[in-house]
């Protein structure tokens, strides 16, 4: 394993991200933008609750029959002239696709939005083959000028802002007249939109992810907003999907069902502007269309899901709304859990992948609020699954010490209730005596995490079962 | 008391929850006095904690001796009551998950997990209170505390209650339903973070322009009010339950005890 993470260091990551203006000032839109959009959408589909339900059974029934399906698809895109190719692993996938690039002397490569490039960390793998990888996804693009990584699945650049961007673009785009006015964000993906399209030409090869694979038909759908799938993929002489296992699902009806659910919790749009399918190479006849057709599915730790606790997990279609609705992630943003997937899906995700030991902290950081669970279109049950990775943890003693300690100290007395009165009674009695001033502690042994910007309160003093005991017996 | 016969008056052991039994056994009276006037005759048998917080940290083996404990120490009962959306969910709905697959402790913690609530919707839902004999002076706002919202659906009954309570006006804040930050260990383990979401939560509820701030959870509100004094704002947070007993005029939580 390769990947390059910072999720050991979650809490310093958060604090660098709680104390960074430009980042709080841009989280802001994930709040404003995507909630209330996505109940809008929702609303306004009376069957809404019962095609989450449908999406959960679809996912459900593939996952169950996962190894016939992708047969199936595999044999599928095969009839229709193209070839599969299965990764085990990250290293295997980065691998593949850069053989193909070479073997075909691409120079450029032109890459629609995939959050499983990220995943295998294929530009640095394509650079290193002396292939030069261009994003063409608006925010990817943005990404890359800035050499950073997306902080959001669904829209990589939420954590900036509109000036930030313009300044990249006016360092960037160096041929353009510096009297530009870039200060709508139209005028900035025009820019976008211009450079790119130079590229897109130019490039020997298109990449792209894929939202579904369609084991019926063989057949690879993405969604996007600014089309740049499409030309990612049609242009060049050279197609490559990049898609994880779970993607597959049975039929085309069924990936209009999924579809139907994807774009409402992802965006609040009823469908995204473009839906693309792509079956194979051009065939004799078709006006465009790649000589070549080549489909990556990466297993990279999933197949190894499938048995275990963590099954439900890859039901997820990666919509986001999840972290769209997280307290956690609008409070840091993405790049704080210091991998390629933020928020809860990434918190149950990110261990499965690199390791519990690594990304620990993630599924640990959660409140426990169960919103994400509300609005997950597949129903993955996101807090139970972070909850198996804290037992996971704690079984391996994983877990701080201090927690452990604390928890054994708790657990000790609450085990032996008898006890337990004495204990709290007195200690209880001892915090209302030293509290009973202010009713409450600015500092407190052992809680500086909440009393270095909380007050405490105090307790009243004797504890109710005290109290209940001594009335009943005046009574 | 022991006048009233059983099938007409109920028997509640109630839950007092942890938080409740050490930091303001204030919610606990409330909380019988409420279940004694919905027409329940109430218990406290001897109890420690609902075992969320060993559950929630990972550790299986105390969250199931405590879940045990519990299941044992309210056996006698017809309902279990807890003034907590947060412990009466463990106990309804997590503690039936900690002995699946194992058919006689299962169908145990099954029969036990039916007979908890959480104490409003208890009164509002199973006992059919529609409004208390209760008065506060003064515009409160409401928080909806994430478990008893999402894993119970404790929302329009409080609600409810409240708009019975004579001179009492409902404000309602900005995103009501989102978590204020506690999280249980959260709020200690993730400070940092735990701080930044509570201080949206209070800027809601002062903008909400209450006096005071109620909710199910002592958690959520020692939480809330441990920010807004932190922040030297001057509104004042109690458990629901205080209001809809009639005990509002008691001092607030964080606030000095009278007469000492």
């Amino acid at each position: 394993m390769t990947a390059h993470f910072t999720s050991p260091a979650f809490k310093e990551n958060a604090h660098q991200a709680l104390h960074d203006p430009a980042l709080q000032r841009a989280l802001g839109n994930v709040e404003s933008g995507f909630i209330a959009k996505r109940r809008k959408a929702a609303d306004k589909l009376p069957e809404f609750e019962a095609l989450r339900d449908s999406a959960r059974d679809i996912k459900n029934h593939t996952l169950a029959h996962l190894d016939l399906y992708l047969e199936a698809y595999e044999a599928r895109v095969t009839a229709a002239g193209g070839q599969v190719h299965f990764a085990p692993t990250a290293e295997d996938a980065s691998k593949i696709v850069v053989d193909i690039c070479r073997r075909v002397g691409a120079r450029t490569v032109a890459k629609g939005k995939s959050m499983i490039s990220e995943e295998i960390e294929l530009n640095a793998h394509l650079e290193a083959a002396g292939v030069k990888p261009i994003e063409t996804d608006l925010g990817e693009y943005i990404i890359q000028l800035r050499g950073e990584r997306p902080s959001h699945i669904v829209a990589p650049v939420i954590h900036l802002n509109r000036d930030q961007i313009e300044s990249d673009f006016r360092r960037v785009h160096r041929d353009l007249p510096p009297e530009r006015d870039l200060h709508a964000p139209e005028s900035l993906l025009a820019e976008a939109r211009g450079v790119l399209r130079q590229k897109f030409l130019a490039a020997d090869v298109g990449i792209t992810g894929a939202n579904f694979l369609v084991a019926e038909t063989g057949t690879s759908i993405i969604v996007t907003n600014e089309g740049n799938g499409d030309l990612s993929q049609t242009l060049p002489r050279v197609h490559i999907v990049l898609a994880s296992i779970e993607k597959l699902v049975p039929t085309l009806e069924d990936a209009s069902q999924m579809l139907r659910v994807l774009a409402r919790s992802a965006t609040g749009q009823e469908i995204s502007v473009y839906t693309t399918f792509s079956t194979g190479p051009r065939r004799p006849g078709d006006v465009d269309g790649p000589e070549e057709y080549h489909v990556v599915l990466l297993d990279n730790g999933r197949s190894a899901m499938l048995g275990g606790e963590f099954r439900e997990m890859l039901r997820c279609i990666r919509c986001a709304a999840c972290m769209n609705h997280c307290p956690v992630y609008h409070a840091v943003g993405g790049h704080a859990y210091g991998w390629v997937y933020p928020g809860p899906m990434g918190s149950v995700l990110s261990p499965s992948l690199i390791g519990v030991d690594k990304a620990g902290q993630l599924p640990n950081a959660s409140t426990f609020c169960g919103r994400c669970e509300s609005v997950c279109p597949v129903r993955i049950p996101l807090p139970k699954l972070m909850r198996h990775w804290r037992e996971r943890e704690f079984e391996r003693h994983l877990s701080p010490a201090t927690v452990r300690s604390g928890l054994k100290l708790w657990g000790f007395f609450a085990r032996r209730p008898r006890l337990y009165r004495l204990a709290t009674r007195a200690g209880m009695g001892a915090l209302a005596l030293l509290g009973r001033g202010k009713g409450r502690f600015r500092t407190l042994p052992f809680a500086g995490g909440w009393t270095a910007t909380r007050d405490f309160a105090a307790p009243e003093g004797g504890t109710f079962q005290a109290q209940w005991a001594a009335r009943k017996e005046r009574a | 008391m022991s006048a009233a016969s059983a099938p007409s008056r109920p028997r509640v052991g109630l839950f007092a929850t942890c938080l409740v039994d050490l930091i303001r056994p204030s919610i606990g009276f409330a909380a019988a006095k409420l279940i004694e006037q919905a027409g329940c005759e109430v218990v406290v048998p001897p109890q420690t904690c609902c075992g969320q917080p060993a559950f929630n940290n990972g550790d299986r083996a105390t969250a199931r001796d405590l879940a045990l404990q519990a299941i044992d120490a309210f056996q006698g009962v017809d309902y279990v009551v807890a003034p907590s959306g947060s412990c009466a969910g463990q106990l309804k709905k997590h503690v039936p998950e900690l002995f699946a697959g194992e058919p006689d402790l299962s169908r145990r913690a099954d029969a036990f997990a039916a007979k908890v609530f959480e104490l409003v919707t208890f009164l509002v839902d199973v006992r059919g209170m529609t409004s208390v004999p209760a008065r506060f002076d003064g515009v409160v706002t409401y928080h909806d505390s994430c478990a008893g919202l999402r894993e119970l659906g404790v929302k329009a009954q409080p609600r409810r209650l409240l708009e019975s309570v004579q001179g009492l006006t409902i404000a309602e804040m900005k995103d009501p339903d989102v978590c204020c930050g506690f999280g249980g260990t959260f709020a200690v383990k993730y400070g940092e973070i735990s701080d930044a979401i509570v201080a949206k939560k209070t800027d809601n509820v002062v903008a909400a322009g209450a006096g005071t701030l109620l909710a199910g959870d002592l958690g959520c509100l020692m939480n809330m009010a441990g920010k807004l004094q932190r922040q030297g704002r001057p509104v004042r947070a109690r458990h629901v339950a205080e209001v809809l007993a009639g005990m509002g005029e008691e001092p607030a939580i964080g606030e000095p005890t009278r007469g000492e």
